[in-house]
C-alpha cells in the first residue's frame, strides 16, 4: 500500500518482456506445473524462463536451477512458487538479474495468523522498499493480462481481450468475474488476485488502471482496506477516468462500534462505506455476476445523460415486467416525444403500440427493427435503448432445424431468413450505439440457455453484452446513467 | 476522555458554523424563566441543561408546551430539583415550542477507520427502526452533500407533506455544512449530534445538539 497517491509502477508486472516461474514442477497438479503450462499454452510472446532445483526440461523449456542464472534484463516478472522461507532468497536473485516485479503465490505469510508467517510478511515489505520491487500477492492465483497475452496464474480462465481489468482480494472471485467475461464477450484487459495485498494493496492496483490504455472499467472486490482514506482518494481519483464498480464482501459484519453518539452507533463499517464509495462515483454491485454486468455496459458504452429509456419489443409480457423492475430504478420507461411517434409510425407496422414500450406486435418485416433502432437511438431525448425479443426467430428456426421434417420444402430457406435477421438485429445494435452514442442493451434468457442463439452470439463477437434478464439491463443502464451524473454530463 | 458540552453550548458553537436554532436563553432560576417565557410568548419549553447532561429525554429532564408563566415556574423548579450532584452546574434552556411532523437527525462522527464523516437520516421514534442514514466523508463539498438527501430511501420525507409544504432543501443541508464546517475547522470535536432536526413549514431547526470533545 502507497501511503499517498503517487502512481506505483506495475508496467513490469503487467507488460513483461520476460518471465520467469520460480519454483516450476513437473507434477500437473502443482502450481507451478499449472501456472508455467498457462503461460505458455495461452500465447505469451515475451521470454519464458523456469526454475526447479533439479535442473530438467519442463514443458519444452529448459530450467535453470536458480532464478540468479536467468540472464540479466531479459525478464522483468517472477512468478514465486517456492516454500515462503524461500522466497526472500528468491526475491534478491531476481532483483540482482534486472526482475522489477513479482508476483507470490506461496501462502503461508501470516494468512494463518502465526507467528512465523506474519515475519515472513513483515519480510516482504522490506525487501519491496530494498529491492525496489513491486511485490503483489502473497497466497494469490496470479494475473491476467490479454495485451501482453499474458496468463500467469495457476487457475482458469483466460479470458477473451478486452476493456474490463479486474482486482480482487479473492482468486476465486476474480475468476468468477473473468468467467463472465468469457460467456459475455466483453473482454479482459487485466486481472489480479491480490492475495493478502502484504505489499501492493487493491488500490494501488486500482490507482495504475486508472492510467491504463488498456482498460475502459474496473472492478474490484474487496473485503477490507489497509488505509481507509487512501482508498477513497484513489478511487475518488480513478472514477475522474474510468468506472469502476465495487463489489464488498463481509457487508454483514458491520461491526457498529460502542459509540457515545448517537451518529456513532449509526455509523456501521458498511453505511459509510457505501456513502464513501457514492461520494467517490463508484457504482456498488452485489456480486460478481452484477459487478460485471455493469462493468461491461460501462466499457462499452457511452454514459447516459439522462434517465430516459425506451425499449423496443417484439412481445408484450417483457416490456410489462422490465418496465416494473424500471418503477423501482433510477432510470425511468420515458414518454415518447411526438416527432419520435411521427417518424416511427413512418417504418412500424401499423399494429405498433404506439408507445413505450415501442412493441411492434409480431408484425415486423425484414427491415423494421434494424430501422426502428436507429431511429430510436438518434432522438436526443432517448438516453438509452432496451432491445427484447432478439433471438425469438431464431429460437423457432432451431425447433426446426432439429425435427424430422427439416428437409420439408422451404424450411432451410425460412431457417436461414430468422436467423439472418436476428443477426441483423445484435448488428443494428452494436451500429446504431456506436453512430448515435446512446447505449442500446439486449436483454434475453436466450443468451443463457442458447448461446449459439444468432442473436446473443452475434453481440458476444462484436463484444457487447447480452443481458439474461431485465432486470439486469435495468442495473446496467443505472449504472450507465450514474456514470453521466457524475461525470455531470449535461 | 470524551467530555460533552451542554445543549447550550453545543448550539451556540454550531450557530458559529450557520447551524439553524431558535432565539432561547439559558436562565439561572425559576424567576429569570419566567421572565424569559413572558418576552418570548407562549408555548415555551423548558430544559435542564449542563455540561454534563447528556441524554436529557431519558433523565426527563424536558418539559414541552408549558402555556403560562405559572407553568413555567413549576416546571423550573421542579427541573432545578431534578439535578443531581454528578451533574455539576446546571441551568435552565428557555425555547419558544416548536411543532413539526417531521424530524431529521444529523450527525458527525471522527472515530471510525475512514475519519471524520457526516451523517443525515431520518429522525422521530422509528428513527431506530428504519435507520435511513446516509454518510458521506469530510470535507465534502456542496453537490457531495447534496446528493446526501437523495441517497435517502425514504424520499416521500423530503416531499410535501400532511399540508406542510416540500423541505428546503438548501435549508436542510445548511444544517449539515454546519456540522460538517465545525468538524474540519475543530479538530478537538469528537462527535456531534442534532436530534431531532425539526422541519417546521418546510424549513429546518435544531431543537437538539450535543457536542463531544475527544
Amino acid at each position: 500500500m502507497t501511503s499517498d497517491l503517487q502512481r506505483v509502477v506495475l508496467e513490469p508486472l503487467f507488460e513483461p518482456a520476460g518471465v520467469v516461474v520460480a519454483g516450476a514442477s513437473s507434477h500437473p497438479g502443482k502450481f507451478g506445473f499449472a501456472v508455467l503450462h498457462n503461460i505458455i499454452t495461452c500465447g505469451y510472446q515475451g521470454r519464458i524462463f523456469a526454475t526447479n532445483r533439479n535442473g530438467g526440461t519442463l514443458l519444452g523449456i529448459d530450467c535453470l536451477t536458480s532464478v540468479a542464472d536467468v540472464p540479466a534484463g531479459q525478464a522483468d516478472l517472477v512468478y514465486v512458487c517456492v516454500p515462503a522461507s524461500a522466497v526472500a532468497d528468491v526475491l534478491r536473485d531476481a532483483a540482482s538479474v534486472g526482475i522489477r516485479a513479482a508476483f507470490i503465490a506461496s501462502s503461508g505469510f501470516g494468512e494463518g495468523n502465526d507467528e512465523a508467517g506474519a515475519a515472513h510478511g513483515a519480510e516482504l515489505v522490506v525487501l519491496a522498499e530494498e529491492l525496489g520491487m513491486a511485490i503483489a500477492g502473497p497466497n494469490g492465483q496470479g494475473l491476467v493480462s490479454t495485451p501482453a497475452s499474458l496468463c500467469a496464474q495457476f487457475v482458469g480462465p483466460f479470458p477473451p481481450a478486452g476493456g474490463v481489468s479486474i482486482v480482487s482480494q479473492s482468486g476465486n472471485l476474480a475468476s468468477g468475474a473473468m468467467n463472465y467475461a468469457a460467456a459475455s464477450g466483453v473482454g479482459v484487459a487485466r486481472a489480479i488476485s491480490a492475495g493478502n495485498a502484504t505489499c501492493l494493496g487493491v488500490d494501488d492496483y486500482i490507482g495504475w488502471l486508472a492510467d491504463d490504455p488498456a482498460t475502459t472499467a474496473i472492478v474490484a472486490y474487496i473485503e477490507g482496506m489497509a488505509d481507509a482514506r487512501c482508498f477513497y482518494e484513489t478511487v475518488k481519483r480513478a472514477t475522474t477516468l474510468k468506472p469502476v464498480v465495487v463489489v464488498k464482501g463481509g457487508k454483514s459484519d458491520e461491526g457498529a462500534r460502542a459509540a457515545a453518539s448517537h451518529t456513532g452507533s449509526l455509523a456501521t463499517n458498511d453505511r459509510i462505506f457505501d456513502g464513501m464509495l457514492r461520494q467517490a462515483g463508484v457504482w456498488r454491485s452485489p456480486d460478481i455476476g452484477a459487478a460485471f454486468g455493469a462493468a461491461a455496459a460501462l466499457a462499452v458504452h457511452e454514459p447516459m445523460r439522462g434517465p430516459n429509456v425506451a425499449f423496443l419489443t417484439t412481445a408484450g409480457g417483457w416490456g410489462v415486467l422490465t418496465a416494473d423492475a424500471m418503477a423501482d430504478s433510477p432510470v425511468r420507461l420515458m414518454d415518447l416525444p411526438d416527432d419520435l411517434m411521427d417518424s416511427l409510425d413512418r417504418v412500424m407496422p401499423p399494429r405498433w403500440s404506439k408507445g413505450n414500450p415501442i412493441d411492434v406486435a409480431g408484425g415486423e418485416t425484414r427491415d423494421t427493427i434494424p430501422d426502428a433502432l436507429h431511429l430510436i437511438a438518434a432522438h436526443p431525448s432517448v438516453d438509452g435503448v432496451l432491445m427484447l425479443g432478439m433471438g425469438i426467430q431464431s429460437n423457432t428456426a432451431a425447433l426446426m432445424r432439429r425435427g424430422q421434417f427439416s428437409d420439408f420444402e422451404d424450411i432451410d430457406r425460412i431457417c436461414s431468413f430468422h436467423e439472418r435477421q436476428d443477426r441483423r438485429y445484435a448488428e443494428a445494435i452494436v451500429e446504431a450505439s456506436a453512430a448515435t452514442g446512446t447505449p442500446i442493451l439486449a436483454a434475453t434468457e436466450l443468451a443463457l440457455s442458447n448461446p449459439e442463439n444468432p442473436g446473443p452470439a452475434t453481440l458476444r463477437e462484436h463484444g457487447h453484452p447480452c443481458y439474461t434478464s431485465p432486470a439486469e439491463a435495468v442495473a446496467a443502464f443505472s449504472a450507465l446513467y450514474a456514470r453521466g451524473k457524475h461525470l455531470r454530463l449535461p | 476522555m470524551t467530555t460533552t458540552l451542554s445543549e447550550a453550548e453545543s448550539k451556540r458553537l454550531l450557530a458559529g458554523y450557520g447551524l439553524p436554532v431558535l432565539d432561547e436563553r439559558t436562565v439561572a432560576t425559576a424567576a429569570a424563566a419566567v421572565v424569559a417565557a413572558n418576552d418570548m410568548g407562549y408555548p415555551c419549553v423548558l430544559k435542564l441543561c449542563g455540561d454534563a447532561i447528556a441524554h436529557k429525554t431519558e433523565r426527563n429532564l424536558v418539559r414541552l408546551s408549558l402555556g403560562t408563566s405559572a407553568d413555567v415556574e413549576r416546571s423550573a423548579q421542579e427541573l432545578l430539583g431534578q439535578a443531581i450532584s454528578a451533574d455539576g452546574p446546571v441551568e435552565l434552556l428557555v425555547a419558544p415550542m416548536v411543532r413539526a411532523t417531521r424530524e431529521f437527525i444529523v450527525g458527525a462522527d471522527r472515530s471510525g477507520d475512514f475519519g471524520p464523516v457526516v451523517m443525515i437520516g431520518v429522525g422521530g421514534i422509528f428513527a431506530e427502526v428504519f435507520e435511513d442514514v446516509v454518510f458521506r466523508l469530510l470535507p465534502a463539498d456542496e453537490r457531495e452533500l447534496d446528493a446526501m438527501l437523495d441517497d435517502l430511501d425514504t424520499q416521500a420525507m423530503l416531499g410535501e407533506f400532511r399540508g406542510e409544504p416540500a423541505v428546503d432543501r438548501a435549508q436542510l443541508l445548511s444544517v449539515v455544512q454546519a456540522v460538517g464546517n465545525a468538524m474540519i475547522d475543530r479538530n478537538d470535536i469528537e462527535s456531534i449530534d442534532i436530534n431531532p432536526v425539526l422541519i417546521a413549514d418546510g424549513n429546518a431547526i435544531a431543537v437538539d445538539a450535543l457536542v463531544a470533545l475527544v
